[in-house]
């Protein structure tokens, strides 16, 4: 069954203190790689029948109106998953 | 009787507290469920503390797609007072009844502390009972109290006196111009994440100067609120 997978995060410019905690860790752990982390959120949503272009446009409002909050969160990511699990990137247009 | 009702969610942990409250400012306090389209009538509505829904999805975010808030936002929108605490103002930001919204703590951590504030604006529903920029102490407990809104919305805030209250002395969560509650364009609709319900009966309020618990300084929210009832 196909799934829609919908990626929220923070907005860039609001503080993320969640992502700064994962940061402070790492700096902790002695690796100093990564010069800073940013926790978001991964949705999956599963369809039972084909995704088209309805679906999708559902998919957006919900993204917009539920799983976001766009005062605090951006919509970063709307990407199909096939069955067998192969991507499509299919919201350009809900990230505009 | 002026009747306030008080709207319990799955969740929601300072409901009793909130509805003691109000019938210690003289009210009949009417308990409300999430799951209802119905506010019985009420001529003000509280959304109390805690963590409905656990939290999940975003603080305030399921609550805020419950049956009952179509009615609280349409009553709202009549010009009922709506008071939101802590949870509930958080609900009222996700309903987008008030502008901003709350993020994690900039620190990381819960904080339980008694707050000091300063009344910002006394012309709201809930705050007429205050003198304009008096300092009240009362507790604070939350782990996502960090207001936080776009720059033109903050100037729009700060230009048309909608910051209803100011931490003073400590900034407890990072949130932005030190705000710890707002309100709408109209005054009726107000959350802060402090908690003025916990701060109403002597012997078990706030310490002060005076005795140990005897801080009552978020009486006068409640009694505001009956006040503006009254003149209405």
């Amino acid at each position: 069954m196909p799934k829609i997978v919908v990626d929220v995060m923070p907005k860039a410019e609001l503080l993320d203190p969640q992502g700064k905690a994962v940061a402070g860790a790492l700096a902790r752990l002695g690796n100093d790689t990564f010069s800073g982390v940013r926790v978001g959120k991964r949705f999956e949503l599963t369809v039972d029948g084909p995704v088209d272009e309805a679906v999708l446009a559902s998919v957006r409002e919900i993204a917009d109106e539920l799983l976001s909050n766009s005062v605090i969160e951006d919509v970063v990511g709307i990407t199909v998953v096939d069955g067998n699990g192969a991507h499509s990137a299919a919201a350009s247009g809900a990230l505009a | 009787m002026t009747r306030v009702g008080v709207i319990t969610f799955p969740g929601s942990l300072d409901d009793r507290d909130a509805q003691r409250a109000v019938r210690f400012a003289g009210a009949e306090a009417v308990a409300l469920w999430h799951g209802d389209h119905d506010l019985q009538g009420v001529d003000a509505v509280v959304l109390p503390g805690g963590f409905s829904y656990g939290d999940y999805l975003r603080c305030g975010a399921i609550a805020s797609h419950s049956p009952i808030m179509r009615e609280v936002v349409s009553a709202a929108e009549r010009g009922v007072p709506v008071l939101g605490i802590c949870n509930g103002f958080q609900m009222l930001t996700e309903a987008h009844l008030l502008p901003g919204g709350l993020i994690r703590n900039d620190h990381g951590s819960f904080i339980c502390r008694d707050q000091v504030l300063r009344v910002e604006n006394t012309s709201t529903a809930w705050t007429n009972g205050y003198t304009a920029g008096q300092e009240i102490t009362v507790p604070l407990k939350n782990g996502e109290g960090g207001y936080i809104a776009s720059a033109s919305t903050l100037e729009r805030l700060e230009g048309e006196g909608l910051v209803a209250f100011r931490y003073v002395g400590v900034n407890p969560n990072g949130s932005l111009n030190d705000i710890a509650g707002v309100t709408n364009e109209r005054g009726n609709v107000v959350g802060l994440m402090p908690h003025p319900e916990h701060a109403i009966e002597p012997g078990f309020g706030p310490d002060t100067p005076v005795a140990m618990r005897s801080g009552v300084d978020g009486l006068a929210m409640f009694t505001s609120a009956l006040r503006s009832l009254l003149a209405a």
